[in-house]
C-alpha cells in the first residue's frame, strides 16, 4: 500500500452512514497510496455493507442476502476500519469535532464524511402508520414484506416507479396477489414516455398485477392492522401489506440540525465539502449545483472525487452525470437515459415493432444523441447511452442509428432498395406471415398491381397494417414506373395508415387508450401531433364509451372550455334553447347575465338561439353559473358535436302544418345532445314541405308529411353548398327518432375525424346507409342501442360540471401579480 | 439591454398546471403563459401569438411545441420561434424547486 509516513499521528476520518456511497468512497480510498489514516464507520443497519440496487432480487427470491453482501466483515478488518453497525449517530459537534452516537458515546473526528442517504417518502394519509405499511429501502423491510408473503394474501404497493415496481414483482413471486397504485396516467414517467410506459404496464398486467394508473391514494384502512387501501375515487383495494414506494427524500437531519448549509440535501461543492471545510458529505443525502441523486452512478463518481480528495490529492471536481434507468424484474427489457421529453417528429428517431412488443425511441439534438428510451430490446442501451455521455455527432449514421449498433458500417440505402435487397423469404407481414417472395410472385405472375388486390389475395398488411408501408415500396419495387400509388391518404404524418384502417383497428384488436394505439399500430412519433390527437381521442371515446376516460389535452381549446374562442381571446356562450324555443324566463335570465358581466354583444345566430359574445374566460363560471340557475345549459356550440336542431312552427300554429314539427326537434335534441360526432352536426325539423326550417340543407333533416316524416341526410350549407338525399319515410314520431339516432351513430363510428356527414355519405355511397337503417331493422335497433348507451355516458351538461367545480384551472390565472414586490 | 435584477416569483405547484396545459401569469406589463409538457417541462412565454394576437396557453400543447388556437402556428416552447414562420414569441426563465414553478419576474415584468 505505498509507502507510509509512520511518523505522522494518523488522520481520524468517521464516516457517518455505511450504505453504498460510503462503501465505494473507502474502497476507492484504501486502493491509493495516502497518509496513514484511522478510518470509523457508523452504520445504523446492524449488518455489513451490501448491495441494495439488489434487494429487488432478494425481495423475489431470485438471490440471498449473503449473495449480494459487498464488504464482509474481513474486508473491515483488513483494513484496520472499525465497523460500529448497529449505531446510529444522533449528533455531530462541530465545536468539539466530535460525533454523537445513540448510545451516548462522543468519537472524535478530524474528517467527517456523511453519507446518510435518502429517506423513503410516506404520503401522509390516515392509516399510514398503521401496522402492515412499510417501504422498501433496506433488508429489514425486505424481511417485514417476506413475513407478510408467508402467508399470501394481498399487497397494495402505491407508486408505480422503479422500486414500487420492483417490490410488486418481487412480491407477486412470492405468492401475493399484488395490486399498484401509481398517480400518473402511466409508469415510470420519470424514467419511460407514454408508449414505453404502455407496454410496460402490459407486461406487468400479464403477470397478475392488478395496476391502477391515475389513482390516488385517500387513506389506508384497518384497525391496528391494515386491510385495505381506499382511492379517492372511493374504490377499495383489500390489503394485508401496503408497501409506500412514491419516492425518497434526503436524510440531511443530522447536518442541518449540526448548522451546515442545507437546502434540499446538504449543500456540497464540486469537491463535496459541506459549508464546514472539514465535513464532507456525499451520496443521497447531498444536494450538488441543486440537483439530487436517486441512482448509484453518479455516487460513484462522488465517491472517486471524495477518495481522491481525502487522500490528498488535487482531484478535479464532480461534474454533473447524465444517468441512465433499468428495472430489474427478470423478463421485463426496459432502459431509459437522458433527456427524451422533446416529442418533435424532427429530433426524435421512433422504431416500433407492435407483434414483437418492441419500442425504440432516440432524440436528437444538433445532430447529438440527448435521450433514449428502450423497451423489449435493449441491447443497444450501452451504446446510445455512451454516444450520449460524449456527445458524439451521429449526424452520418442518422438514417440506421435506430436499428443499433450491429447495422452500422453499411452503407445506408434508399427504402425502395432496402426492400428490393430483403432476402425472399425475409418476412414482410408479421400479422400473417407472408414473405417477400410470394408479395412478389402475386404480383409478378398473379397480376395483382394495386395494395387492396394484394391485401385480398395475399393477406399481406390486411391485419394490424404496420407494413402497409413496406408493401407499397414493394409493389413500387417490383412495377417500376407503372406503379401508380393507391393515394391512399394517411391519417398524419405520425402513422402510413389511414383513418378508415385506424378506425376499423381500434375495434377489431381492441385497442383503448391513445398509447396502446400508437404502438400497437406503429406509429411513427412517440406522442402523436395535434392532428392525430383529437382524431383519436374521439374514435376511442365513441368506441370505448365506458372504458375510455376522455383527454382534455387532446381537444381544441373550445371543446376544453366549453366555449367559443374569439378573435380576440375572448370567448362566446350560447345557450341550448331546445328546438329553438325559448322563454321569458330564460330571456330575464340572458338579459341579466348580459347586464352583469357587460357583455359587448348579443346576437341571434343561424341555429335559432342567442349567442352573447365577448365573454371574458376568467368569467365563463360565473355566467354559466347564472345561466344554469334559470334552466339553461350549454348549447355545445363549440364542438364536433351535436349542435342545434332547428325547428318550424310546424302544426302547433302553422296553417299548413301537418305534425309536430317543433315537438319532435325538441325530443330529438333531447335524445341527442351531448353526443360527440366526428365534425358539427346540425338538424332540422320543418312541419310542411315548404321547409321554412331549411331541412334540405343540413345533416339529418326531417320534413313531416301528413303522412308521416321524410328523412333526409347529407346536406350542407357552408363552404360547400348541397341539398339532402332523401333516406326513406317513417310512419310515427318514434320511429323518426329512432331512425335518426341510429344514422348519427353510424355517422359517429364510421367517419373520418372532421369529415361532416355529406362527406361521409359521399365516400360511403347513401345506398349503403340507406340499407342499413331502412332495412337491416336487427342492424338498426343495435345501432339505436349502442347511440342510448354512449348517450348514458355523454348526456350531462358541462357547464354545471364546471360550475360545480371541473376544471377550474382552465379559468383562473395560475397567478396575478399587481407589483413587483419592494426588495 | 439594461440590468434586471432576477426577481423568482413563486406561481404555484407544478401540479396546478394540467400535462399538456397551460396556465397565464397576469402582470402589469403582460400575461404570461405557463406551459407544463407531459414530461413535467416546464415553459414561459409572451401569451400573445405574433400573427394575430391569440391566446397561446389555449393551444394543443405537444412535445415541446404548441399550437396556436386562433390559426394554428405552431411555436417551439424553449426558443418561442414558429416553426412554419418567421415569426418569435418571448421566453421567459422558468424554474422548478420542490415541485413549485418559480418565474423571474425580473424579466417578466419589465420592458
Ligand atoms: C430496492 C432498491 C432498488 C434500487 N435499485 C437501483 C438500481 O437499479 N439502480 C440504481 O442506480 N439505484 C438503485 N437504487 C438506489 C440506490 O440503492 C441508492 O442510490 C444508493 O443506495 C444510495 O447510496 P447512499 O450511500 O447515498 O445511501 P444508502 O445506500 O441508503 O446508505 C445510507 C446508509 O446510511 C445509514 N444511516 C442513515 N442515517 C444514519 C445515522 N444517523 N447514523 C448512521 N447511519 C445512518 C442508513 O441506514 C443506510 O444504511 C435502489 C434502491 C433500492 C432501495
Ligand atoms: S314548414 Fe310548413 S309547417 Fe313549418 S312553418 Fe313552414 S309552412 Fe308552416
Ligand atoms: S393569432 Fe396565432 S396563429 Fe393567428
Amino acid at each position: 500500500m505505498g509507502q507510509v509516513d509512520q511518523t505522522s499521528v494518523p488522520t481520524k476520518i468517521v464516516v457517518i452512514g455505511n450504505g453504498m456511497a460510503a462503501g465505494r468512497a473507502m474502497e476507492e480510498l484504501f486502493a491509493k497510496q495516502r497518509p496513514p489514516l484511522q478510518v470509523t464507520v457508523f452504520g445504523a443497519e446492524p449488518r455489513v455493507n451490501y448491495n441494495r440496487i439488489m434487494l429487488s432480487p432478494v425481495l423475489s427470491g431470485e438471490k440471498t442476502f449473503e449473495q449480494i453482501i459487498i464488504h464482509d466483515e474481513a474486508w473491515y478488518a483488513k483494513h484496520c476500519v472499525r465497523l460500529r453497525s448497529g449505531q446510529p449517530i444522533v449528533a455531530i459537534d462541530r465545536k468539539a469535532k466530535t460525533v454523537v452516537t445513540s448510545g451516548g458515546d462522543q468519537v472524535p473526528y478530524d474528517k467527517l464524511v456523511i453519507a446518510t442517504g435518502s429517506q423513503p417518502f410516506v404520503i401522509p394519509v390516515p392509516g399510514a402508520n398503521l401496522e402492515g405499511v412499510v417501504t422498501f429501502r433496506d433488508l429489514d423491510d425486505v424481511e417485514k414484506m417476506h413475513a407478510a408473503a408467508a402467508t399470501g394474501g394481498n399487497a397494495v404497493v402505491i407508486g408505480g416507479g422503479l422500486l414500487g415496481l420492483e417490490a410488486a414483482a418481487g412480491l407477486a413471486l412470492k405468492g401475493m396477489k399484488v395490486s399498484v397504485v401509481h398517480l400518473m396516467p402511466t409508469l415510470m414517467e420519470r424514467q419511460l414516455d407514454p408508449s414505453a410506459g404502455y407496454l410496460l404496464e402490459k407486461a406487468i398486467s400479464e403477470r397478475g398485477i392488478d395496476v391502477y394508473t391515475k389513482a390516488n391514494t385517500e387513506a389506508i384502512l384497518g384497525s391496528d392492522r391494515v386491510t385495505g387501501v381506499k382511492l379517492k375515487d372511493g374504490a377499495i383495494l383489500p390489503a394485508d401489506l401496503v408497501v409506500m414506494a412514491v419516492g425518497i427524500r434526503p436524510n440531511f437531519g443530522l447536518g442541518k440540525a449540526a448548522g451546515l448549509d442545507c437546502n434540499r440535501g446538504i449543500v456540497v461543492d464540486d469537491w463535496l465539502r459541506t459549508s464546514d471545510p472539514d465535513i464532507f458529505a456525499l451520496g443521497e443525502c447531498v444536494e450538488h449545483r441543486g440537483q439530487c441523486y436517486g441512482l448509484v452512478a453518479p455516487l460513484y463518481e462522488m465517491a472517486k472525487v471524495l477518495a481522491s480528495e481525502l487522500a490528498g490529492e488535487k482531484p478535479s471536481g464532480f461534474v454533473p452525470a447524465v444517468t441512465s434507468a433499468k428495472l430489474k424484474v427478470t423478463g421485463i427489457d426496459l432502459f431509459s437515459a437522458g433527456d427524451f421529453s422533446d416529442d418533435d417528429e424532427n429530433n426524435e428517431i421512433v422504431l416500433r415493432d407492435p407483434a414483437r412488443g418492441i419500442y425504440k425511441r432516440v432524440v436528437i439534438h444538433d445532430n447529438k444523441i440527448i435521450g433514449a428510451v428502450l423497451y423489449g430490446d435493449t441491447e443497444d442501451g450501452g451504446w446510445y447511452f455512451d454516444l450520449l455521455k460524449k456527445g458524439e455527432d451521429v449526424g452520418a449514421i442518422r438514417d440506421t442509428l435506430i436499428f443499433g449498433q450491429a447495422y452500422q458500417g453499411g452503407s445506408p440505402l434508399d427504402p425502395t432498395a432496402a426492400v428490393a435487397a430483403l432476402p425472399d423469404d425475409a418476412e414482410i407481414c408479421g400479422c400473417n406471415g407472408v414473405s417477400k417472395g410470394s408479395i412478389v410472385a402475386a404480383i409478378t405472375s398473379g397480376g395483382l398491381a394495386t395494395l387492396e388486390d394484394l391485401r385480398a389475395k395475399t393477406k399481406a398488411s390486411a391485419s394490424c397494417g404496420q407494413c402497409t408501408g413496406k408493401v407499397e415500396l414493394l409493389l413500387a419495387a417490383t412495377l417500376g414506373e407503372s406503379y401508380e400509388s393507391s393515394g391512399r391518404k394517411p391519417m398524419c404524418k405520425c402513422t402510413d395508415l389511414t383513418h378508415e384502417e385506424v378506425r376499423r383497428l381500434i375495434k377489431t384488436k381492441p385497442l383503448k387508450s391513445q398509447p396502446a394505439v400508437m404502438q400497437e399500430l406503429g406509429w411513427k412519433t412517440s406522442g402523436g401531433c395535434p392532428s392525430c390527437q383529437p382524431a383519436l381521442n374521439y374514435y376511442l371515446l365513441c368506441d370505448w364509451p365506458l372504458e375510455y376516460k376522455d383527454d382534455y389535452q387532446a381537444r381544441f381549446i373550445n371543446e376544453r372550455v366549453h366555449a367559443n374562442i374569439q378573435k380576440d381571446g375572448t370567448f362566446s356562450v350560447v345557450p341550448r334553447m331546445w328546438g329553438g324555443v325559448t322563454s321569458a324566463a330564460e330571456l330575464r335570465a340572458i338579459a341579466d347575465v348580459v347586464d352583469q358581466f357587460k357583455i359587448p354583444m348579443v346576437k341571434v345566430t343561424g341555429g335559432q338561439r342567442i349567442d352573447l359574445l365577448g365573454v371574458k374566460k376568467q368569467d365563463l363560471p360565473a355566467v354559466w353559473a347564472q345561466l344554469i340557475a334559470n334552466g339553461l345549459m350549454s348549447g355545445f356550440a363549440y364542438g364536433k358535436s351535436l349542435r342545434t336542431i332547428k325547428t318550424c312552427v310546424g302544426s302547433e300554429f302553422c296553417r299548413f302544418g301537418t305534425q309536430d314539427s317543433t315537438g319532435l326537434g325538441i325530443k330529438l335534441e333531447k335524445l341527442m345532445c351531448g353526443a360527440w360526432t366526428p365534425a358539427k352536426l346540425k338538424l332540422a325539423v320543418s312541419g310542411c314541405p315548404r321547409n321554412c326550417a331549411e331541412s334540405t340543407v343540413k345533416d339529418i333533416g326531417v320534413i313531416c308529411v301528413d303522412s308521416g316524416y321524410d328523412l333526409h341526410i347529407a346536406g350542407a350549407a357552408g363552404l360547400h353548398v348541397k341539398a339532402t338525399d332523401l333516406l326513406g319515410h317513417v310512419d310515427s314520431e318514434e320511429e323518426a327518432l329512432e331512425y335518426i339516432a341510429a344514422v348519427a351513430q353510424k355517422y359517429r363510428e364510421e367517419a373520418n375525424y372532421l369529415d361532416r356527414l355529406y362527406k361521409w355519405v359521399e365516400k360511403t355511397g347513401l345506398e349503403h346507409v340507406r340499407r342499413a337503417i331502412m332495412e337491416d331493422h336487427d342492424n338498426r335497433k343495435a345501432l339505436y342501442e349502442r347511440f342510448l348507451l354512449s348517450q348514458r355516458v355523454a348526456r350531462k351538461d358541462p357547464w354545471a360540471e364546471r360550475v360545480a367545480g371541473r376544471d377550474l384551472h382552465e379559468f383562473m390565472p395560475l397567478a396575478v401579480i399587481s407589483r413587483i414586490a419592494a426588495e | 439591454m439594461h440590468d434586471v435584477k432576477t426577481y423568482w416569483f413563486d406561481c404555484g405547484p407544478v401540479t396546478a398546471i394540467p400535462l399538456r396545459g397551460a396556465r397565464t401569469v397576469v402582470t402589469p406589463r403582460r400575461e404570461i403563459a405557463v406551459f407544463r409538457t407531459a414530461n413535467n417541462d416546464i415553459f414561459a412565454l409572451e401569451n400573445k401569438c405574433p400573427h394575430k394576437g391569440g391566446p397561446l396557453s389555449e393551444g394543443i400543447v405537444h412535445g415541446h411545441k404548441v399550437a396556436c388556437p386562433l390559426h394554428n402556428w405552431v411555436f417551439d416552447l424553449e426558443s418561442g420561434e414558429a416553426l412554419a414562420e418567421k415569426a418569435c414569441v418571448r421566453t421567459f426563465p422558468v424554474k422548478i424547486e420542490r415541485g413549485r414553478i418559480y418565474l423571474d419576474m425580473g424579466v417578466a415584468a419589465s420592458g
